[in-house]
């Protein structure tokens, strides 16, 4: 699989991200952000310039083999949270992503050795960085967890483009199982459908529940009145 | 009263304790890296801890109303394995992350030149990163472990008022106070301190650099000790700014050296965090 290289669309974009980020951040962090992407960006000169098909490692390639020295941006991307605000943190992540642009092998070692912060942020910015389902082993990754931060980004555009059906409708039971709006769930109503199989699964869970005494969750019957076929309804 | 445990090991708890914790006044942690009382035999086992102590944990934590931070170090116990010291070496990768306040626990365990080299690598590592360090004195041969591991910190990068020599008791107190480093006092239901003894040991030296945590983890113990001594040093008479001192602005000090301490209230269960309810991860 190749890795789609930055558009014009998309480098005006971040660039735009990058003004408004800048916005909300206080000189320091200001600078070190400029630092931080300046490194990001050699980063990605350095990644443009090796030959095709060196950075096309499988991310089922598990363990991920820790380079000695991580990249200068990589260690931003990790204390991006005390240096520009835990609230920008999230933000921050993702400019960097999009200006680095790290294949698949970098990205998986941002995941492997990342918080959950940083986790969710990598599971945020897929849909930017591959157009195919090369990377879906960090969804599938994510949605074994219980945390729901990952769980939520997992059920996002990347995981709703390319995640199989089966391991799509146990994401969604996952949300309703761990109170995770459905909300989160990127092209539900496209995905759901005419989806026999996920309304069995929803009527089974809610039995379930109203036989254990529980409330079944809200979102279950938002889900599926999605799921009736478009003749019917 | 609030309280700030300085050392605790939640991965070995339940939930249940931390919602005890958090009834009886518990608002921040830290939790260090420790022996898991079954021998690690690889860095990947330690991988997968730290993650735990950098993701599942604060998650659980947040969800009772505690801010979680963590300390990461290979033990001394555990330094003696050659299997696995290699893990020195990613160590680096994640002393750098936003929830790390502290390299530890490390120190002496048996006093072997194995735990020499571990130790000595990992107050430079501290040193390296602009982290304090949270140092294990020895529970056997405790009091020449304390003095070997004052002349490694004094030959090390690292300034000895960025160390907190932890577990102390009344034999090794007074020179572990003369040394300008920071004092923990570990409480125990059976073992180490009680809140009794612990009282007396704050009449004689007062609440100065002092902090006191539970170290609940596998073993026999109780993570409600730091709020029994609170309770006991209101009883012998202590005021409450004592107590506060002791429970929470000692330990805030301490590892706010490092920076990274974020103690604003996490998330309340039920509010939206980056969007999403934290609510109800595990159910």
């Amino acid at each position: 699989m190749t890795v789609p290289r930055p558009s014009g669309t998309r480098t005006a974009s971040v660039a735009a991200s990058r003004a408004e980020l800048e916005e909300r951040l206080d000189g320091a962090a200001r600078t070190w952000l400029s630092e931080a992407l300046a490194e990001a960006a050699h980063a990605a000169e350095q990644h443009a310039g090796q030959p095709a098909g060196q950075d096309v490692a499988d991310l089922t390639g598990i363990p991920v083999p820790p380079p000695a020295r991580p990249a200068a941006w990589e260690l931003r991307f990790a204390s991006a949270g005390r240096h520009c605000g835990g609230e920008h943190a999230a933000a921050v992540r993702a400019l960097l992503l999009r200006t680095a642009r790290p294949g698949q092998d970098a990205l998986a070692r941002l995941y492997r050795y990342g918080d959950a912060a940083e986790r969710r942020a990598v599971l945020l910015a897929l849909p930017a960085l591959f157009s195919g389902p090369e990377a879906l082993d960090l969804v599938q990754d994510a949605l074994r967890t219980h945390d729901t931060r990952l769980v939520a980004a997992a059920v996002g555009p990347y995981g709703a483009a390319h995640l199989d059906p089966h391991s799509w409708r146990h994401a969604v039971l996952k949300c309703l199982f761990t109170g995770v709006p459905v909300d989160a769930v990127a092209g539900l109503a496209k995905r759901a459908r005419a989806d026999a199989e996920l309304a069995r699964m929803l009527t089974d869970f809610a039995a379930e529940r109203t036989a254990a005494g529980r409330p079944v969750p809200g979102d279950l019957h938002r889900v599926l009145a999605l799921t009736v076929p478009p003749e019917a309804s | 009263m609030r309280i700030f445990d300085p050392h605790i090991h939640m991965t070995s708890r339940t939930t249940d304790d931390y919602q005890a914790m958090h009834g009886a006044g518990v608002r921040a942690v830290v939790e260090p890296s420790f022996w898991l009382g079954q021998p690690r035999t690889s860095p990947e086992s330690f991988h997968d801890y730290f993650d735990a102590l950098l993701g599942w944990e604060p998650f659980r934590a947040a969800q009772y109303g505690i801010a979680h931070h963590c300390a990461l170090a290979l033990n001394p116990k555990e330094a003696n394995d050659p299997r696995c010291v290699p893990v020195l070496d990613t160590l680096p990768r994640y002393l750098v992350k936003d929830s790390v306040v502290a390299v530890g626990e490390i120190g002496y365990d048996s006093m072997t030149p194995a735990e020499d080299t571990a130790l000595a690598a990992q107050l430079q590592l501290a040193a390296e990163h602009g982290l304090p360090a949270l140092v294990h004195t020895p529970h056997r041969d405790k009091l020449t472990g304390l003095r070997r591991t004052l002349d490694v910190v004094r030959e090390s990068a690292l300034p000895v008022d960025r160390v907190l020599l932890d577990h102390l008791n009344e034999t090794t107190v007074k020179e572990a106070a003369g040394s300008g480093a920071w004092l923990g006092f570990s409480v125990y239901p059976d073992t180490k301190m009680d809140e009794d003894r612990m009282v007396a040991v704050l009449k004689e030296h007062g609440t100065a650099r002092v902090l006191v945590n539970s170290a609940a983890d596998w073993g026999r113990s109780d993570p409600l000790k730091t709020r029994r001594v609170g309770d006991a040093m209101l009883a012998a008479g202590f005021g409450e700014d004592e107590v506060d001192r002791v429970l929470w602005r000692n330990p805030v000090a301490f590892y706010g050296l490092s920076g990274r301490l974020r103690l604003d209230p996490p998330d309340d269960p039920g509010t939206l965090h980056e969007g999403n309810s934290i609510l109800r991860g595990g159910e």
